[in-house]
């Protein structure tokens, strides 16, 4: 009887959690999995397809770097209730605010334009033409945003993460080598020794993992959502079950591409589903399913990134729990970014691998920004209290944002200067 | 125009709450803008001579 009834009382203490964790769940998970934008199931690709398995572990190694990182977002919201961008302006002046706001403006709207590139090409290998594709993204994106509840917005949301999950599928329908994904794939290894061609595929993979907009994104949203500081522990660890799923699903998308790509030069995630498609239909169509989700979920959260960003700093209203008529400015700012965005890639001619390599250049100036901001804020113990960085965090993500900004520094330095570490 | 008037002085308004920064300047925190400023400026520095020398290329 003691028995039935310590599993019966377990049982529900752990329902209990799980039910805690739905309610709470979200932010994380989405800007996590959000993270596996076009960008970066490009990279991902071209990782699997130039060294076959023998990367994984160096993924595995960015799920604490991502999770250290972006947890700090959900403690700084829950705290003090306010955007990334007004923390900032706040903080350490109108100087420091604006160059960050402006920044995160550029580099949101340049990666947009980078999701509708990877939608539209994702969506042309089944015959659908560009016009269509844009315009049937921001209409469905207007419909997801205009219903006037955040709740509603975010289930959406965890529902296009869902189909990131394709990936799976696709690699269990390649039929890998277990035995050599594990003997290549997690013993550290750099194949080939470190030179110019790997340095810059290990920065991209970073790059892909931490990017700037996150930090205003999981910051917004957990105000946005209103999470408090109880919810801090449940956050936290959607963090890091977000963080793991978007290991999770690079993992798989290099298993796909070092099965079948090993060796083929990759400068595209469109490219890679098409040669894929001729080998295995199924599977480079997954690979293409995947890109247009890749780039719709980038895309829904990265437009947000910015409204936010400027309702919070301009006093607009800015909460998706509000509708058109409460909030007119945040909704003009969303869908001004998204359509100007949407445009660039139907422009004949259009400048997009220059628009790739500003989008690098000008993520590289703010992220390392927004880390140190991120650290300074979470120190001020004024603010945060017991929910201050401890000198244990302080030494992890300081270590972390340090590492990050050399690598960023010398990948943005190696994109205006291809030749330099050659 | 009335809304270009507008905005102008909702940035001026907006500058005028930010202007003085929140957070104690210690020395870690004066040490780290400094840092950032300085790290910023060779960025700039960097693509401008970029460009300086793309343009003359034709490039």
């Amino acid at each position: 009887m003691d028995f039935f009834s310590t599993l019966y009382y377990r049982t529900k203490k752990v329902l209990k959690s799980l039910k805690m964790y739905l309610a709470i769940a979200g932010p994380g998970l989405v800007v996590m999995i959000a993270d596996n934008d076009a960008g970066g199931i490009t990279t991902y690709a071209a990782t699997g397809a130039k060294y076959g398995y023998h990367l994984i572990w160096f993924l595995l190694i960015l799920i604490p770097v991502a999770y250290y990182v972006q947890e700090m977002t959900v403690r700084l919201g829950a705290v003090t209730k306010r955007g990334h961008a007004e923390a900032i302006f706040e903080s350490f002046g109108a100087f420091w605010g604006w160059f960050s706001l402006l920044d995160l403006m550029v580099v949101d709207w340049l990666t947009l334009v980078t999701e509708f590139v990877g939608m539209t090409s994702a969506l042309n290998i089944f015959g659908v033409p560009p016009w269509l594709t844009v315009a049937g993204v921001i209409g469905l994106m207007g419909i997801i945003v205009l219903n006037g509840r955040y709740w509603t917005w975010e289930k959406i949301a965890l529902g296009f993460c869902l189909l990131n999950l394709v990936y799976v599928p696709a690699a269990f329908m390649v039929n890998p080598s277990v035995k050599e994904i594990v003997g290549n794939g997690l013993i550290p290894n750099l194949p080939g020794g470190l030179n110019n061609d790997l340095f810059f595929l290990l920065m991209a993979n970073i790059g892909t993992t931490i990017a700037p907009w996150m930090l205003f994104f999981q910051q917004s949203s957990v105000v946005d959502k209103g999470l408090q500081e109880k919810d801090i522990k449940m956050g936290k660890a959607d963090t890091l079950f977000g963080a793991i799923i978007t290991v999770a699903v690079a993992i798989f998308i290099v298993v796909v591409t070092g099965t079948l790509l090993h060796g083929v030069p990759i400068d595209d995630a469109a490219t890679a589903a098409r040669m894929l498609m001729r080998m295995n239909h199924f599977t480079g169509a997954l690979l293409a399913i995947g890109l247009f989700d890749a780039g719709l979920l980038g895309a829904i959260c990265i437009s947000l990134a910015s409204s936010w960003a400027f309702g919070e700093i301009f006093g607009w209203a800015h909460s998706l729990n509000t509708n058109v008529k409460q909030a007119p400015w945040f909704y003009a700012s969303y869908f001004f970014t998204l359509i100007t965005a949407g445009i660039v890639p139907l422009i004949p001619g259009a400048p997009l691998v220059l628009i790739t390599l500003f989008v690098q250049v000008v993520a590289v100036t703010l992220l390392p920004a927004a880390l140190v901001f991120l650290i300074l804020l979470l120190n001020d113990r004024k603010t945060m209290g017991e929910y201050a960085n401890t000198p244990m965090q302080n030494w992890i993500t300081g270590g972390i944002v340090v590492a990050i900004i050399i690598l960023s520094t010398m990948y943005g330095i190696s994109a205006i200067f291809p030749n330099m570490f050659k | 125009m009335r809304i270009i008037k507008q905005f102008s002085e909702k940035i001026r308004e907006i500058n005028t709450r930010y202007a003085k920064p929140k957070v104690e300047m210690s020395p870690v925190i004066k040490f780290s803008l400094t840092g950032l400023r300085l790290y910023l400026f060779v960025l700039v520095v960097l693509l401008l001579y970029k460009f300086v020398t793309l343009i003359p290329a034709g490039k």
